[in-house]
C-alpha cells in the first residue's frame, strides 16, 4: 500500500493504494466518481476513459502510480448541464445514448480531437473514435454528434 | 412459453379487500409518491395493494400535481421513458414534463413482464395507456362533484380540469387527489407479465385528438447520462458491501476438485466461497477481489465436455435426431406431391452461429439480506423474475425480495443480468454482508446464455410455366430456450447449474415471418439437445430479435435466389407473392426510397475488384412489418464488404415518438450488420474461445453506413406494435442480397467476415 495523491477534476484526492491498481477503481471506490465504467479491463472498450493532461487514457489498465502529477479528468469534469463542453450539448441534442454506458469512451476521445483540431473531417473524425465500442449501436448518431459539436466550436 | 407468476401476497390480497369498503374514486391516505424509495417506505400505510386491479399500481398524482407512471417493464435504452410519458400524459391530460416514470421496481410497479419482446409501447404502453385514461375520468368525476357540475360539461387542460363554458370553474389534479392514492379498481384479466391487461371504464383517446403522442419529444433520460447525474446497476453500494468475482472452470463442466485458500493469504483478508461447483472469492476491497480471483490455485475436475469441434458444429446440428418437431405457420395444399411434380426445384442451406449478447459491460448485481428482507440491484430485463429466482435460489419468501432495477450495461435479451443477480444472493446469504458481484469481460462475453446456432433449409418447386408451386421452409438448431428467457428458476441459472441442480432445456424455435403465398406451402422446425446439460457457456436462450435475424437471413436469402433462379427482379418477384397489404406497402416504400431501378441480380456490368450491389429484404415482427433495401461494396481481393446506405421502411402502426422510433431502429441497424459481418462466438472442445472485443469483434465506427434513410409510415388507428427489434430481422438477407447482386456469388453462413467473403470469391 502507497500513500497517492491524484489530481482529479482540479481537486487534489489522497489516497491509500496499491500503487499497481488501476486508475479506474481508485476514481470510483476511492473518490466516488462513478462515471468511468468497468468494460473490459483490457483497454478495448473504452467504457473507463478518462483524461490525463488532456489526452484520453483507458483508466482501467492504468495503474494508479502511473498517474504522478498528471491531471486526470472525468467526463463529470468535461462540462456540466450549466457549463457543457460542446460533446456533451451535442450529445444530447442528438439523443446519442441508448443504454449509456460506453459514452465515457465517446465523449473524452471526441473532446480531445475537437480540442485540438477545428472542423474535422468525417475520416479524422472516425480514426480518431476507432477501437471504441458501443454495443447498442449508436454510431450513426455519435458521428452526427461530433460533426454537431465540431460545428459549434467554430 | 415463460410461466408467468402471481407474487401478491396473501397480506396485501387481505388488504385490497378491506379497501374495497372506501368508495370508489375517493382517495385514502395522505400519502405522497415523489419516488420510488419514498413509494416503497409508504407501501404499508394506506396505498392499495399493489396488485394490478388497482389504479394506484400504475398511476399516482404527487401533491404539487405531478404524475407518478409505475411501469413494470423498462427501457433497455430505446426510448421508453419519453414514449410511456408520451401516453400517458395524453391520456391524462397533463404536459409531458409532469410526467415520470418509474420503472422496474418490484415493490412500487406489477409484472408487465420486464423488457421482453419490443413489448414496450405494443402491450406495456397499451395498459399504461387505459390506466391514465381512468385516471383522468375518475378526476373528472371528482371535479364534477367538487364544482357542482355534470362531468359532460367539463375538460381538461394540463391537468385542470374546469368548466367547458367557464375556464375559472375548475379544480386542479393537485387539489382533488395530489399526495393520495387512487383507490378505484380495474378490470384485470387475471394475467401477469406480457399479457397483463387491466382497463377502468374509461375509452383512451380517438387518435386525431392527439397533442402528445406522435410528436418527436425528447428523452429526458439522455442529460443525466452525459453529465453523470446517473448511476448503473455497477454504481451502487452499500454499507459494509463486499467485492466478489466468481471463478468459472477453464473446461466448461468441470468442478474445482481442491482449493487452495492459501495461494490468496496475503491478499486484503480474500476469501473463497464455494458450494459444490460454485466458486467465488470475495474481499472488502474491490482491487483485493480482483487479484485474488487471478492468484486462487484451483485443481479442476479432469473432464471432456462433449462438444463438438467448431469446424462440424453445422454437421452436427444436421446429423443429430430432432428432439423436437413443431409444424407452425399456415400449411397449405399438398407440399411433397408438388415436389414431386415440380419441373424444376431449387434447394438451399444456411448457416447461423451461435452469437452473444457481449454487453457493453459485463453483468453487475449488488445484494442486501437484512432482518430476513432481501433486496437486489439489478441489470435484469425481468426484475419481477430475478424476484422469483432470488426466493427460490436462497429460499426467502417472496413478499420478502425487494428487486430494483436500475440501467444495465446494456442488454438485448436474457443476458448474464440474472446469472450476476443469483449469484449475488447465494454469496449475500453465505456471508451476511451485502455483496455486489461484478462479472469479468470474458464471463460477459464467454458465459453469457448464446443466441442459438442453426441450420436452415428452403425449397421451391417451380412449373414447367415458371410459376412457384410449392415452397418449404425448415430450420433446425439449439433451442431458443434451453434456458428461460429470466432467471425465475434456479435451473436457468448459473447459480444454479453450479450448485447441482440440471438444466431443464425447453424447446422452442421459429419460422418466417412473412405472408408469401404459394399453392403449397411448409413450415415447420426442429430443436437439438443442447452439447452439455448444465452450466454450459453454449446454453442458449433469448438474444435480440430472437432467432428472427438467422430465420429471416435464410427465407429472404432464397426467395432471391428463387427470383434469380426466374431471372426476375427481387422486388417485383416479392410483389407477385406477399399478399398482405401493409408488407406490399413496405417493400414499395423502401424500394421508391432507394431509388430501386428493376433489374435481375447479379449485375454484370461492372469488372475490378471493387464492385457494389444492392438487396431487399423484407420481415413481419409481431404487427409491425420492415423492408430494408441494403447498398453495398464488395472488395473482391480482401473480402471486405462496406455496407454504404441502408434505406428502411417501417410500420409499427401508431407511432408514438418519431425521433425515439428512427434512434432505435438505428441501433438496429448497427447492431444487427455487426452479427452479419462480425459475429461469431468460437469455441473448442474445452470452452468458448472468443472472450473479449478481439476474439469477438463488432462492428467499427470507422465500418458505420453512410447513409440510413428511414422512411416510417405512421397508422394512427392502428395499435401500435413493437420497434425495439423487428428492424434487425430483415437486414443480414439485404446485405446477403446485395453481395449476390454485387458479385454472383451467394454467401449462405454468417458472419460474412472478410476472410469467409474472399474464399467464397475464389
Amino acid at each position: 500500500m502507497a500513500r497517492i495523491n491524484l489530481d482529479v477534476n482540479g481537486k487534489v484526492h489522497t489516497i491509500e493504494a496499491d500503487p499497481d491498481m488501476p486508475l479506474l477503481y481508485a476514481l470510483r471506490n476511492d473518490i466516488g466518481l462513478n462515471n468511468p465504467h468497468f468494460g473490459c479491463g483490457l483497454a478495448q472498450c473504452g467504457a473507463c476513459t478518462v483524461h490525463l493532461n488532456g489526452q484520453p487514457i483507458r483508466s482501467c489498465v492504468t495503474p494508479v502510480s502511473a498517474v504522478g502529477n498528471g491531471k486526470v479528468v472525468t467526463l463529470a469534469g468535461l462540462g456540466t448541464p450549466e457549463k457543457p463542453h460542446a460533446i456533451q450539448k451535442a450529445y444530447v441534442e442528438e439523443q446519442v445514448p441508448q443504454c449509456g454506458y460506453c459514452i465515457n469512451g465517446w465523449i473524452m476521445t471526441a473532446a480531445t480531437l475537437l480540442n485540438e483540431k477545428k472542423k474535422p473531417t468525417e475520416d479524422e473524425i472516425k480514426n480518431a473514435l476507432t477501437g471504441l465500442k458501443c454495443r447498442c449501436g449508436t454510431h450513426v448518431s455519435i458521428l452526427r454528434a461530433v460533426k454537431r459539436a465540431a460545428e459549434m466550436m467554430g | 412459453m415463460t410461466k408467468m407468476e402471481n407474487n401478491i401476497s396473501r397480506r396485501a390480497l387481505l388488504k385490497g379487500a378491506g379497501a374495497l369498503v372506501v368508495s370508489i374514486g375517493a382517495p385514502i391516505g395522505l400519502d405522497t409518491v415523489l419516488g420510488i424509495g419514498e413509494a416503497f417506505a409508504q407501501a404499508t400505510g394506506n396505498k392499495p395493494p399493489l396488485t394490478p386491479d388497482q389504479l394506484s399500481s400504475f398511476i399516482a398524482v404527487n401533491a404539487d400535481g405531478s404524475v407518478a407512471a409505475f411501469f413494470g417493464k423498462m427501457d433497455m435504452g430505446q426510448g421508453l421513458f419519453a414514449a410511456i410519458g408520451q401516453m400517458v400524459a395524453e391520456e391524462l391530460d397533463v404536459p409531458f414534463k409532469a410526467v415520470k416514470v418509474l420503472m422496474g421496481d418490484t415493490a412500487t410497479s406489477v409484472n408487465q413482464g420486464g423488457a421482453s419482446g419490443s413489448t414496450g409501447v405494443q402491450l406495456g404502453g397499451k395498459q399504461m395507456r387505459v390506466a391514465a385514461a381512468e385516471a383522468r375520468r375518475v378526476l373528472v368525476d371528482m371535479a364534477a362533484e367538487k364544482l357542482g357540475l355534470p362531468a359532460d360539461q367539463l375538460t381538461v387542460t394540463d391537468g385542470v380540469v374546469h368548466a367547458k363554458s367557464d375556464p375559472a370553474k375548475k379544480a386542479s389534479y393537485a387539489e382533488l387527489i395530489g399526495g393520495r392514492y387512487f383507490n378505484v379498481p380495474l378490470e384485470w384479466n387475471k394475467e401477469m407479465g406480457n399479457t397483463l391487461y387491466a382497463p377502468g371504464k374509461a375509452k383512451p383517446k380517438d387518435p386525431k385528438d392527439y397533442k402528445i403522442v406522435g410528436k418527436p419529444l425528447p428523452r429526458e433520460d439522455i442529460a443525466p447520462l452525459v453529465y453523470c447525474q446517473q448511476d448503473f446497476c455497477t454504481d451502487v453500494k452499500r454499507p459494509g458491501m463486499l467485492h466478489a468475482r466468481m471463478i468459472r472452470p477453464p473446461v466448461a463442466g468441470s468442478t474445482p476438485v481442491k482449493v487452495d485458500e492459501a495461494s490468496i493469504k496475503d491478499i486484503g483478508g480474500a476469501k473463497v466461497y464455494l458450494e459444490k461447483g460454485f466458486l467465488a472469492v470475495y474481499a472488502e476491497n474491490e482491487w483485493d477481489a480482483i487479484k485474488a480471483s487471478q492468484a486462487l490455485k484451483v485443481e479442476w475436475s479432469d473432464v471432456k465436455p462433449p462438444f463438438v469441434d467448431q469446424a462440424t458444429l453445422y454437421d452436427h446440428i444436421r446429423k443429430s435426431p430432432a428432439r423436437k418437431r413443431v409444424d407452425e405457420g399456415k400449411q397449405v395444399g399438398n407440399v411433397d406431391e408438388a415436389f414431386r411434380t415440380a419441373a424444376r426445384v431449387v434447394e438451399f442451406e444456411y448457416e447461423w452461429p451461435f452469437q452473444s449478447h457481449a454487453c457493453m459491460g459485463p453483468a453487475c448485481a449488488l445484494v442486501e439480506i437484512k432482518d430476513g428482507n432481501v433486496t437486489c440491484w439489478t441489470g435484469s430485463q425481468k426484475p419481477h423474475f430475478v424476484q422469483n429466482g432470488i426466493s427460490r435460489t436462497i429460499g426467502v419468501p417472496t413478499d420478502k425480495v425487494h428487486v430494483v432495477w436500475v440501467v444495465g450495461p446494456g442488454s438485448y435479451g436474457r443476458s448474464d443480468a440474472d446469472d450476476a443477480a443469483m449469484d449475488a444472493a447465494v454469496l449475500a446469504k453465505a456471508t451476511g454482508r451485502p455483496v455486489r458481484v461484478q462479472y469479468t469481460r470474458d464471463q460477459g462475453t464467454g458465459w453469457d446464455p448464446k443466441g442459438p446456432a442453426s441450420i436452415h433449409r428452403a425449397r421451391a418447386a417451380i412449373d414447367a410455366s415458371g410459376q412457384v408451386t410449392a415452397y418449404e421452409f425448415v430450420s433446425k438448431g439449439f433451442s431458443r430456450v434451453d434456458v428461460n428467457t429470466n432467471g425465475s428458476q434456479p435451473f436457468d441459472t448459473l447459480a444454479g447449474h453450479f450448485r447441482g441442480i440440471e438444466l431443464k432445456s425447453g424447446d422452442n424455435f421459429g419460422i418466417p415471418a412473412e405472408s408469401y403465398e404459394f399453392a403449397n406451402k411448409k413450415t415447420y422446425w426442429e430443436t437439438i439437445p443442447p452439447l452439455l446439460d448444465r452450466a454450459s457457456p453454449l446454453r442458449s436462450s433469448h438474444l435480440r430479435d430472437p432467432v428472427g435475424p438467422q430465420i429471416q437471413f435464410a427465407s429472404e436469402s432464397f426467395m432471391d435466389e428463387v427470383a434469380h433462379t426466374l431471372g426476375v427482379d427481387p422486388v417485383e418477384f416479392r410483389l407477385r407473392h406477399v399478399k398482405d397489404a401493409r408488407d406490399i406497402a413496405v417493400i414499395k416504400a423502401a424500394a421508391e426510397k432507394a431509388g430501386w431501378q428493376p433489374r435481375p441480380s447479379p449485375r454484370r456490368d461492372q469488372t475490378g475488384n471493387k464492385v457494389s450491389g444492392r438487396g431487399i429484404a423484407y420481415a413481419q415482427r409481431n404487427g409491425t412489418r420492415v423492408a430494408i433495401v441494403a447498398e453495398v461494396d464488395v472488395d473482391r481481393s480482401t473480402g471486405k464488404i462496406s455496407a454504404r446506405k441502408f434505406t428502411i421502411a417501417h410500420d409499427c402502426g401508431q407511432i408514438i415518438n418519431p425521433d425515439g422510433l428512427k434512434h432505435a431502429i438505428e441501433g438496429n441497424i448497427i447492431q444487427g450488420l455487426s452479427r452479419t459481418i462480425w459475429e461469431e462466438t468460437k469455441f473448442d472442445t474445452k470452452s468458448v474461445t472468443s472472450v473479449d472485443w478481439v476474439s469477438y469483434p463488432i462492428l467499427d465506427i470507422t465500418e458505420t453506413p453512410a447513409v440510413v434513410d428511414i422512411v416510417l409510415i405512421d397508422r394512427p388507428n392502428v395499435a401500435p406494435s413493437g420497434a425495439g427489434e423487428p428492424s434487425m430481422r430483415p437486414l443480414t438477407a439485404a446485405v446477403a442480397n446485395a453481395i449476390f447482386d454485387a458479385t454472383g456469388v451467394r454467401i449462405r453462413r454468417v458472419p460474412f467476415t472478410p476472410e469467409r467473403v474472399k474464399q467464397a470469391m475464389s
